[in-house]
């Protein structure tokens, strides 16, 4: 093999602007995950179930837009916009079920929480068959097409790359930016980081230690299904079993990276949608699969090895609070 | 300071004016009656100092009050209306402020944070105002000469800052009632000072405080009634004037306390610890001690006095191996154990009376029975093929709670559910009974009562007389007065000041305790 051709070829690559614009693309259900993980475990709740929250979160995109198009007469362009209503709301319900697990009855966080993702898995495997009749995945449902910006996405490079997209991807950018605000500059971000760093003192100080978790584990819900709609509203167009392959775990792992902060979520999931995006593009290139497949983990160890000192999680995370 | 000086003689609060009434409160945990139909009275003005053993009920009661606990029994009235406080949240809207005995800040905000939180002050767009929470901070700060700095962060500041800042945050919520829990159990001497100037200066202002403290020479100073509780009952409450420490600790305790234990004269022997040179950082990276060396017979006890903050914390922390030293020799009997891990360095003989209890002596969720375990798990006393020896462990921490007369139902719960003191104790059991050679005592004393005290310098002194070195880290310059052999006076890090216990002059080491020498002096 020429290694001069490979060179020119990767070169090629790295100067495509598609490149760029897949890696924000692939990297929005790994962001809006991980940003939803930073928020829950911030408050001192750990969050395994990320994983199963976007499987719900995808079926019921999927669903909500099935039936808005075919059972409530709404319009093709609305219709996905329900399917993100209900993928919201339906990973708020779920994930409240960690709060009642994890929060009130106290139990080991990690264990409700694979728990939640085995239950996930059965429950959206099982309804998918039992509504749809068919094994393994529902029918095609009206998806998103990308939105570009008028004017902006006609700036060279930078214009396909940032302001092409679909509207989830474009939401994820906001939200990490937005939430890295309120959990750093308002009022409620610190009682949220105070609640996970040393619940008893925020308690003393008047500070609801139950219901700040709350809505730290509320919002890993919101995120989490806003995750999934992405997959089955804008990646593909239904829902499939297990469609969300481990993406909850890389978002857990995202979320550590960036040190439980949403803007080092998203950035960490930029560096693995970049490495993803690699990974689909130089297969162009004769190299054994193993080593492409194995492309984007390698390189996220060696950057984030290189680039971030130790991560130093909440000082209460994982400890149920009991109030005496 | 100036207000303290100009203000009238004190009141001392009004026998007719009642802010809060405490009446037949009841508190149980299993297996421990903590309050047993509580009466107490606060007057507006005045200070009400709480005074009982270890384990008494004293934390239990203000924390009913402050609305940690339900009680279960008895009813409290706020102004003369009686009220339910589920929360602190409620305590705190009838005015109710509290500083509680183990800090409630969190380590990794700045004290700017931990003051406003709960109660933030809010730009117009509701994000949250530092600007005018710093402002606010700093002006209360000035009224009340607490000196704190509003950007530090907690774990980078000294306890008597991080003291400060507890009061602080109390004030700032606006507390008109004012629970204050050993707030001067860490304090060096002038911070004490500073802190009760200040706190004459709030009862002039109208507050009204509940004082809890086990130094009695504190209650004659600052008090104007004082109620003994013991075993979860108040037994008597009397007005301060006319009393005195001796007859405060006997009502105490029911008992003759001697307040300073006797020291016998005997020959010091062979050195068992020698430090040569030895420097080491703060986690800062700043310089914390710089090029000290001394000597520690065995028998003999030379005591460290200085300000807090001075490279007692790092001192300690060196000698024992859990943290690295940047140059020097540390020798034990001889041999350097610098480069060793603490294991070896407990192995060869060394014990820890940690000055943060709750951060190094002790695992609060583990129960009292593991915690004697903790440093002997090793040892093959303990042990058995493939494990630990329950049963042999759990006499020995039943021997434990038995000799250190600790405070708890069972020795199958929690270290966290131990009354303040009572945890110092169980360290002490366990760094004592394990025999060491030479022992390293920062603030072995801390939160103790006055019996308790006395108790505890016995088992110092009869180390001593078994020849044990022992290394008192103490900003109770009292203490290291009645134990020490030798005294060192650690100043930014170096030695000031050596001298004898028995020509030690206390004014010389106060002045050396704050960088004053002999030759400017
Ligand atoms: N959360 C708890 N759970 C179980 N028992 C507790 C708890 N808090 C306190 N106790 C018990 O209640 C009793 C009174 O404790 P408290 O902390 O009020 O004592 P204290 O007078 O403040 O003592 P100290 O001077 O040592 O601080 C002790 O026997 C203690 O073991
Ligand atoms: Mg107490």
């Amino acid at each position: 093999m020429d290694l001069g051709h490979v060179f020119q070829v990767v070169l090629d690559i790295l100067r495509d602007p598609s490149t760029y614009q897949a890696m924000l693309r692939i990297s929005t259900p790994l962001a809006l995950a991980a940003i939803g993980g930073a928020f829950c475990e911030r408050t001192g709740v750990v969050n395994i179930a990320l994983e199963g929250i976007m499987l719900v979160g995808a079926f019921s995109g999927a669903l909500f837009s099935y039936y808005a198009l075919n059972s409530w007469g709404l319009s093709e362009s609305v219709a996905p916009w329900i399917g993100v209503l209900g993928a919201v709301t339906m990973g708020m319900l779920f994930s409240a079920l960690h709060g009642v697990g994890s929060v009130h009855l106290r139990a080991d966080q990690v264990v409700v929480g694979a728990a939640l993702n085995i239950f996930a898995l059965g429950a959206t495997g099982f309804l998918t068959q039992a509504l749809f009749g068919v094994a393994g995945a529902t029918p095609r449902v009206a998806s998103f097409d990308p939105i570009p910006i008028p004017l902006l996405s006609k700036i060279p490079f930078l214009g396909p790359v940032l302001f092409d997209h679909t509207p989830i991807v474009y939401m994820a950018i906001v939200i990490a930016i937005g939430g890295q605000y309120v959990l750093f500059r308002t009022p409620i971000g610190l009682r949220m980081r105070a609640v996970g760093e040393h619940p008893k003192a925020a308690d003393t100080v008047g500070v609801s230690v139950y219901r700040i978790r709350y809505l730290g584990v509320l919002i890993s819900g919101a995120l989490g299904g806003l995750a999934g709609a992405n997959l089955s509203l804008e990646s593909v167009s239904q829902f499939s079993e297990n469609m969300t392959r481990g993406r909850g775990f890389i978002a857990l792992a995202a979320n550590i990276f960036g040190k439980w902060t949403p803007l080092g979520s998203w950035l960490s999931s930029l560096l693995f949608g970049f490495a993803e995006s690699l990974k689909l593009r130089t297969q162009v290139i004769d190299l054994p699969p193993e080593f492409i497949l194995m492309l984007p983990y390698v390189l996220t160890i060696v950057v984030l090895a290189g680039a971030m000192g130790r991560a130093v999680p909440p000082n209460a995370i994982g400890k149920p609070y009991s109030k005496q | 300071m100036q207000a303290i000086s100009e203000s009238p003689p004190r009141v001392g609060g009004d026998a007719g004016d009642i802010v809060v009434r405490l009446t037949e409160i009841s508190k149980f945990f299993p297996g421990v009656v903590a309050n047993d139909r509580v009466n107490l009275d606060l007057r507006r003005g005045e200070i009400h100092a709480l005074l009982g053993e270890n384990g008494a009920g004293k934390t239990t009661v203000m924390n009913v009050l402050y609305g940690l606990y339900g009680p279960d029994g008895g009813v409290i009235e706020v102004e003369g209306h009686s009220v339910r406080i589920k929360s602190p949240n409620a305590a705190l809207a009838l005015g109710i402020g509290m500083v509680h005995q183990h800090f409630m800040l969190i380590p990794r905000f700045t004290i700017v944070e931990n003051v406003v939180l709960g109660h933030e002050p809010r730009t117009r767009f509701g994000a949250l105002d530092l600007f005018e929470a710093r402002r606010k901070l700093v002006e209360l700060s000035e009224r009340f000469g607490l000196a704190v700095d509003p950007d530090r962060r907690v774990e980078d500041a000294s306890v008597g800052m991080q003291q400060r800042a507890e009061i602080l945050k109390a004030l700032y919520l606006g507390a008109k009632v004012l629970i204050l829990d050993e707030p001067t159990a860490a304090l060096a001497p002038q911070e004490v000072d500073d802190l009760f100037a200040t706190i004459r200066s709030l009862t002039d202002g109208g507050l009204s405080i509940f004082f809890i403290t086990h130094k009695l020479e504190e209650v004659i100073e600052i008090s104007d009634r004082v109620s003994v509780i013991r075993a979860g009952r108040v037994v008597e409450t009397f007005d301060t004037a006319r009393t005195t420490k001796e007859e405060l600790a006997h009502r105490m305790v029911g008992r003759e306390v001697v307040l300073r234990v006797e020291k016998t004269a005997h020959t010091v022997g062979e050195p068992v610890l020698e430090v040569e040179n030895l420097s080491a950082t703060d986690h800062r990276g700043l310089t914390a001690i710089d090029g000290i060396s001394f000597t520690v017979g065995a028998g003999e006890i030379v005591g460290i006095a200085g300000v807090d903050g001075n490279g007692q914390r790092e001192l300690e922390e060196v000698i024992f191996g859990l943290q690295k030293h940047t140059g020097g020799r540390i020798l034990l009997l001889g041999e350097d154990v610098s480069r060793l891990d603490v294991r070896k360095r407990i192995d060869r003989g060394i014990g820890l009376i940690p000055q943060d209890r709750q951060r190094r002596g002790l695992v609060l969720d583990f129960d009292l029975v593991e915690n004697v375990l903790l440093g002997n798990q090793w040892r093959a006393l303990y042990s058995r093929p493939l494990g630990i020896d329950y049963s042999y462990l759990r006499e020995q921490a039943g021997e434990a709670v038995e000799e250190f007369d600790i405070k708890t139902p069972s020795v199958e719960v929690d270290a966290s559910t131990l009354s303040g003191g009572n945890q110092q104790k169980l360290i002490l059991a366990r760094e004592i009974r394990r025999g060491p050679k030479l022992l390293l005592a920062a603030q072995p004393t801390r939160g103790l009562d006055v019996g308790a005290i006395e108790f505890v310098h016995r088992q110092l002194l009869e180390l001593r007389e078994h020849g044990v070195a022992i290394l008192l880290i103490s900003y109770e310059l009292e203490e290291v007065l009645s134990l020490a052999d030798r005294i060192l006076v650690l100043y930014e890090g170096a030695i000031a000041l050596e001298v004898s216990g028995d020509d030690a002059v206390r004014e010389e080491i106060g002045l050396a305790m704050t960088g004053g020498s002999r030759r400017n002096g």
